[in-house]
């Protein structure tokens, strides 16, 4: 596709060869898209590699619901190119800016708030392309719905931050948007909110975001025309603009705004009551992803709520990290076991430790 | 090339006498049910791939996690290999004993652990068969999608192992995309969970990385998978054409429409003949190919893409489109098409089933060279498929009892896997590597990325010890196949290790 709006450029030469020198010198590499999720995670000291000039659709092809791009296509840009064939990213990604790019959109691993319904950044990846720490090409995964050959190293690079390899290209599986999409609003308590929708999990409804805050069900519905005309009936409430979910999606809600305190990332089982924290009004958090996400600022002790959301089935994220002790660590730490073989894959895949050493966990 | 295991070429297994291993396991594990005479052994030696048998050393058939754990503590240290099987129904020759080595049965976790309605979510062990999962379900409305052909018979575990798929999964996805969480025990017998009930880990996607992994990296002992709301209604067309390609044609006009259907499928002449003959599901003998297309969720949803599809279908040249009309037509519209391989193995004595993936737009082309094909190596092919996934069945029917007919109905297959690789696919979308399609394994990716898998496999299994010889195929193998590719000018025979 040669689209005058969207500007391609293959700088793989050149990341290659930053790569193989790294490797030669054994030093450090700090991978780097459009800079707007460098919150999230430790600290990386190294050489920046920039996967910026890497970048473009190679192949889109909207029968196939499939499109292969490079790592530093702007988020934006394939968004835009989706859309004027009426398709999507399901897993609707966060930006945080406007320079976000699909390389640090697999890396990271963020997925919006339709991801209970349609799935998460993994679930659409089809295959990816990366330069392993030699500066060697790979290609993992394909252009074909279904592909079970080796090991899925595709997704293991999903959420991985660049640190088993550079990841070039990606290719995903797309959808069609669907054909209506309508949101409510109903004033409901918080412990209503998460009964009702424990109910209507059970239900076949034209379901596609759910986030109960501010004192208020908040419903997103898409489908088809019908069953989301009859939806909206059997639920009633209030219409509400659709700009709402890109504002949450985009943490521009003024909860996100108002505070000081760390922000906190929960990722609960469904059907989660709501969490007792020590100082901490349930009602005041976020509960996104029909409850399995949830946002909260807090100034809690780290590993007492970490103990808390592992109590209940889930794990606690920091958003900002700068805001935390040293030693915190961004992530929830692994269970030794599973800690023991991330290690191992870490020292099969990239020996030298040069991606994004320490991002996710000091020891890799 | 011969697919059994060749120590030549796929390594040097380590060599224990079986009156050794048997003693060793029994005094350990008193409790635990091991098998070791021939007779016993038999009904193990192949899975359902049976062109290939082999009589495992032993079999053991656990019933407690801690049978397990000793098992491959066991093994682990006398450095004996270790080959999982579920229900044994893998089509690539997955769960192929080998001559050295235990087979793990784990047929008899077979328990439903807990069902949560509310959070959606089922705990299950890994000997539970497919079907049983959304029969117990059903109780409260619920399902679990993927739904293999085989559904009734194979094994949760043997799903998870091979990422299996099924009709519904254009819609819904493969295991991959409905499994939440797995335990697993290492060759090392620690104990390891991934995943959670939530939606996400911290740390690498180590899950995904268990899908399809085909009992090599681990063995899953238990299971938790999401259920999903059954549809309120599904309705089904069948669409027949008088030209294959025009069907496949329309499959992507449907998807053009926006319309992502919850099953389509594709049969040929053949497969609809074979078909019709066995069920007696109403299909039209004379047509060329036909279509399913069953579209399920809401019922005024449902109305309105009926309404689009058929005349998606009509400006594709469809010859006739009929709709199922009550539930029990579109049961047997389902069961020719579910049915379609034993029915296929009712025309010959043998049939071996290939399971290419291709981009749906190649389908025209991969048919055609198909059908020279089969007319060159003398054999005949039936095609069904996933046709929304691109994801091809080819049917070749042979006699093994003639001279010959199984090496060329195996050098047929290849041939037909090669096309689809050129093609931009993959040498197997759901049924896995296993044995069967080793070799091909060296035509799809070249020596770096082999050498890549050899390396996650270390991570997890350094003595090389579970299922080995699956899945992966040695350096060594891909230099003897000769259809090692080569990329960036880098020939890869120099370096090779011979492992
Ligand atoms: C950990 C990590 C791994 C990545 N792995 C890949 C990969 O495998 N393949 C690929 O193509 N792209 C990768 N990326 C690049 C990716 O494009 C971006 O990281 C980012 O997540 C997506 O682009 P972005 O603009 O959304 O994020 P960005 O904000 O571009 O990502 C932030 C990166 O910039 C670094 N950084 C920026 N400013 C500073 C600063 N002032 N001090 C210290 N560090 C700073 C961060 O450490 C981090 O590596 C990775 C990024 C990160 C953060
Ligand atoms: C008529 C027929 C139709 C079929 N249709 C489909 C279809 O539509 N879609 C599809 O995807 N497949 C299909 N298959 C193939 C097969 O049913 C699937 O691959 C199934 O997932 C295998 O499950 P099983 O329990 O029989 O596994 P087995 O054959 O016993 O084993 C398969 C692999 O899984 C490993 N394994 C099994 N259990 C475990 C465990 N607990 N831990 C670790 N590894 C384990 C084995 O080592 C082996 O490598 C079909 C097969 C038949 C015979």
């Amino acid at each position: 596709m040669s689209d005058q709006r969207f500007p391609t450029q293959d700088a793989l030469d050149s990341l290659r060869a930053q790569v193989r020198q790294a490797s030669e010198n054994e030093s450090p590499l700090r991978i780097e898209g459009g800079n707007t999720k460098a919150f999230y995670g430790r600290p990386v000291a190294g050489e920046t590699i920039s996967t910026i000039e890497h970048r473009g659709i190679t192949h889109y092809d909207p029968v196939e619901l499939i499109v292969s791009v490079r790592a530093g296509t702007p988020l934006a840009e394939l968004e835009a190119a989706l859309a004027s064939e009426g398709q999507m990213l399901a897993f609707e990604p966060p930006h945080y800016g406007p320079g976000a790019t699909i390389g640090g959109t697999i890396a990271t691993g963020l997925s919006g708030p339709r991801r209970p319904w349609s799935g998460a950044v993994r679930d659409f990846v089809l295959g990816v392309r990366l330069l392993n720490h030699q500066g060697q090409e790979h290609r993992f995964g394909g252009e074909v719905m279904k592909n079970v050959a080796g090991y899925d190293l595709s997704r293991l690079m999903v959420g991985a931050q660049g640190t088993l390899g550079l990841i070039t290209e990606v290719s995903l599986k797309v959808l069609p948007k669907p054909g209506a999409c309508h949101s409510l609003r109903l004033d409901i308590s918080l412990t209503e909110a998460l009964s009702q929708l424990a109910k209507w999990g059970q239900k076949p409804l034209p379901l596609s975001a759910a986030t109960w805050h501010d004192g208020a069900l908040h419903l997103r519905l898409e489908g088809g025309p019908s069953s989301v005309a009859d939806t909206c009936r059997m639920i009633g409430g209030d219409s509400l603009d659709n700009a709402y979910w890109e504002d949450l999606r985009e943490q521009q809600l003024p909860f996100f705004q108002q505070n000081d305190m760390p922000l906190w990332r929960l990722s609960l089982p469904a059907n989660t009551a709501p969490l007792e924290i020590p100082g901490i009004d349930a009602e005041s958090l976020i509960h996104d992803w029909a409850g399995c996400q949830r946002w909260l600022h807090a100034d809690v002790n780290t590993g007492t709520l970490r103990s808390i959301c592992a109590q209940a089935g889930g794990h606690a994220t920091c958003f900002t990290p700068d805001k935390l002790p040293e030693s915190a660590g961004p992530f929830t730490p692994l269970e030794p076991m599973v800690a023991k073989y991330h290690d191992r894959l870490k020292e099969q895949l990239d020996p030298q430790g040069i991606f994004n050493r320490g991002r996710l966990y000091a020891e890799f | 090339m011969n697919i059994l295991y060749d120590e030549r070429l796929d390594g040097r297994l380590p060599q224990r006498s079986k009156d050794e291993v048997v003693a060793e396991l029994s005094r350990s594990i008193p409790d635990l049910n091991l098998l070791h005479r021939e007779e016993d052994l038999r009904p193990f030696e192949c899975d359902g791939l049976s062109a290939y048998r082999v009589l495992p050393m032993l079999v053991a058939l656990p019933e407690t996690l801690s049978q397990v754990e000793a098992l491959l503590k066991q093994c682990n240290r006398l450095k004996v290999p270790v080959v999982t099987r579920g229900a044994g129904t893998g089509l690539s020759g997955g769960a192929l004993p080998l001559e050295q080595g235990v087979l793990l049965v784990m047929s008899r976790f077979n328990r439903i652990v807990h069902i949560d309605p509310e959070a959606r979510i089922a705990r299950v062990q890994p000997g539970v068969r497919n079907l049983a999962i959304s029969e117990a379900a059903s109780l409260y409305g619920l399902y679990y999608a993927p739904d293999p052909s085989s559904q009734i018979a194979c094994s949760i575990g043997g799903n998870v192992a091979e990422n299996a798929g099924g009709v519904h999964c254009l819609k819904y996805g493969l295991t991959v995309h409905n499994v939440l969480a797995v335990d697993i025990l290492t060759i090392e017998g620690e104990h390891m969970s991934i995943g959670s009930q939530a939606l996400d880990s911290p740390g690498f996607d180590l899950l995904a990385l268990m899908m399809g992994s085909e009992g090599m990296l681990g063995v899953i002992t238990e299971i938790t998978v999401k259920l999903l709301p059954k549809p309120e209604t599904a309705k089904v067309l069948m669409a027949s054409f008088d030209d294959v390609e025009k069907a496949g044609a329309a499959v992507g006009a449907i998807i053009s429409a926006g319309i992502i259907p919850g099953g389509l499928e594709m049969m040929d002449n053949l497969a609809i003949r074979a078909a019709e003959d066995f069920i007696k599901a109403g299909y039209p003998v004379e047509a060329e190919a036909i279509l399913l297309c069953e579209l399920d969720g809401v019922e005024a949803d449902v109305n309105d893409d009926i309404t689009t599809v058929r005349e998606v279908l009509e400006s594709a040249g469809a010859t006739d489109i009929r709709l199922a009309k009550d539930e029990a037509e579109r049961a047997r519209f389902w069961a020719g098409r579910k049915n379609a391989f034993p029915a296929v193995g009712r025309m010959s004595p043998d049939y071996y089933c290939m399971d290419g993936t291709i981009p749906r737009r190649e389908l025209p082309r991969v048919l055609k060279g198909i059908s020279d094909l089969s007319r060159h190596y003398g054999l005949r092919v039936a095609n069904v498929f996933h046709a929304g996934d691109g994801n091809m069945h080819p049917l070749i029917l042979f006699d093994a009892n003639r001279e010959g007919e199984l090496e060329t109905a195996e050098a047929l297959g290849g041939k037909i896997l090669e096309l689809c690789v050129e093609a931009g696919g993959s040498i197997t979308g759901e049924h896995g590597v296993g044995r069967e399609k080793i070799n091909q394994m060296c035509a799809q990716f070249n020596h770096l990325e082999i050498a890549t898998f050899h390396a996650v496999k270390a991570a997890f299994d350094p003595q090389g010890l579970l299922n080995p010889g699956k899945n992966i195929p040695t350096l060594a193998r891909c230099a003897e196949f000769g259809a090692m590719h080569v990329h960036d000018n880098q020939l890869p025979h120099p370096e090779i290790p011979r492992f």
